[in-house]
């Protein structure tokens, strides 16, 4: 009989982190010159690059909406990404997140300010260790302000989750396929706001509360970063 | 409530920054206003004209207003109009009341005489509606079709650095260049000339340092020392 590993001890998690640590993240912008806007982030093992193009022309014209952009959002995984190979193409798990994703970007981007017109997003996960709909979603938002896109704000995002019975921030490597709960969520500090919660696993409400308040908590750094970066791709060139 | 700028002119902003609060300042481009709060929407520099806080952008596509001066290429000709490609989201439309004065029996003349698919004009934008339908008009003052000559795109939100006060920048590139230049707001560039590719080399210095300060003076030395790199090859 195989002997059950423990994911958490003396209060330090299987990378040695504490329980509302976030991993070691990188951002950048303007990673793909051919874009309007690019982002890339990286959090712990997890690595997306986002590439935004548009507004332009929306195809098939059907799609149109007189008042409004389009916004299309595709998330992909790289065949390579994870340590058994993904089959290419859209899957039910891929276009499940294309969706989420498009629906929390939407929520924040002055869409009424270009009608007719379509904003495409690509989300392409190049390395996977959990929560990569959080680290595609960082990626996007980098590049849609990249792509001097208006929009109410940057969107960040991470997860929580419960292991071993205790409630911790950014899910990741066994974490995710051993622990009770993930929860990732999408926030804007600005207006306090959720734009994007989904959850599996079961978990009661005190703790609930508790994992959407430590979220929160790692998305304000990430809001950080983002901002961080952004600023940073432009400042190397500013003399003043 | 006390009203307070929250940001230096000519920060770099992100989307979602507090720029200012209160009523003493107003929001311009760039900006919306949310619970008294004035904040960014775009990624870009701040500016404060008249109590009037803003956001230049640093990139993005072109949209149309009225009353720019756009370089298009026409894309379909129509039965009484012509289909221009401006550089943009959308496509401009150039009825043919707006590209003469002159009764036109559409029975005995075929249109393409005027414009025909593949012709570069330099047209400005008439009116543009709430759903972004963008009418062009020929009739103005410089507006023509260009011969000859190349086209270069650059970020639209960099023509007015092209440009510069006053029209320094690009005179100042016509001058030592020689070429015939005009300066498209959608970002395209026409120039025609025997120094053609020294003026684009100049042109895509600008969009790529527009933000650094001194960038006529490192231009007018690009330029000389190019000129004078020519002149030893003549010898």
């Amino acid at each position: 009989m195989s002997e059950e590993k423990k994911l958490i001890v003396n209060g330090k998690r299987l990378d040695g982190r504490a329980l509302d640590e976030l991993r070691e993240m990188e951002a950048r912008a303007g990673v793909i010159p051919r874009a309007e806007g690019s982002g890339y982030f990286r959090l712990g093992n997890t690595i997306a690059v986002a590439a935004v193009y548009g507004p332009r022309q929306l195809h098939p014209k059907h799609l149109t909406d007189p008042l409004r952009a389009y916004v299309r959002c595709r998330y992909n995984m790289a065949p390579f990404s994870t340590k058994d190979r993904v089959r290419p193409g859209p899957s039910r798990r891929s276009i499940e997140i294309s969706k989420v994703i498009k629906e929390a970007l939407q929520a924040v981007i002055f869409v009424d300010e270009f009608p007719k017109a379509g904003i495409e997003i690509f989300i392409e996960i190049l390395q996977a260790d959990a929560s990569t709909r959080c680290v595609g979603l960082n990626a996007a938002s980098i590049a849609l302000a990249d792509a001097g896109i208006p929009m109410r704000d940057l969107i960040a995002s991470c997860s929580a989750g419960k292991v071993d019975g205790e409630i911790v921030l950014d899910i990741a490597g066994d974490e995710d396929c051993e622990g009770e709960v993930d929860l990732p969520i999408a926030y804007i500090p600005r207006e306090n706001k959720i734009y994007l919660l989904q959850m599996d696993g079961l978990i009661t409400k005190e703790e609930l509360k508790k994992a959407i308040d430590m979220a929160i908590k790692g998305c304000k750094i990430i809001y950080e970063k983002q901002k961080e970066a952004l600023k940073k791709k432009y400042e190397e060139f500013e003399v003043n | 409530m006390e009203s307070k700028l929250l940001v230096e002119e000519r920060k770099i902003v992100v989307p979602g920054e507090t720029l200012a609060k209160g009523i003493d300042y107003l929001p311009g481009f760039g900006t919306y206003k949310e619970n008294g709060e004035i904040r960014s929407k775009i990624l870009g520099l701040v500016k404060l004209k008249d109590h009037i806080v803003s956001v230049v952008p640093l990139s993005g596509v072109y949209i149309p207003m009225k009353g720019d001066g756009v370089i298009g290429i026409v894309s379909d000709v129509q039965i009484a109009s012509w289909i221009v490609d401006i550089n943009s989201p959308y496509m401009g439309f150039l009825p043919l009341s707006e590209a003469t004065n002159e009764f036109v029996d559409l029975t005995k003349f075929d249109i393409t005489e005027y414009f025909d698919v593949g012709d570069v004009v330099y047209l400005k934008v008439n009116k543009v509606t709430k759903r972004k339908d963008v009418q062009l008009t020929v009739k103005d003052r410089m507006c023509r079709k260009l011969y000859g000559g190349n086209i270069i795109r650059i970020t639209p939100a960099k023509v007015p650095r092209l440009i510069g006060r006053g029209g320094s920048m690009i005179e100042m590139i016509k001058k030592k260049t020689g070429c015939h230049i005009i300066v498209g707001q959608n970002g395209l560039v026409w120039i025609k000339g025997d120094k053609e590719t020294l003026a684009a080399k100049a042109v895509l210095m600008v969009e790529r340092e527009s933000h650094t300060e001194g960038l006529t003076d490192r231009i007018s030395e690009m330029l000389d020392r190019e000129a004078k790199k020519e002149g030893g090859k003549d010898e």
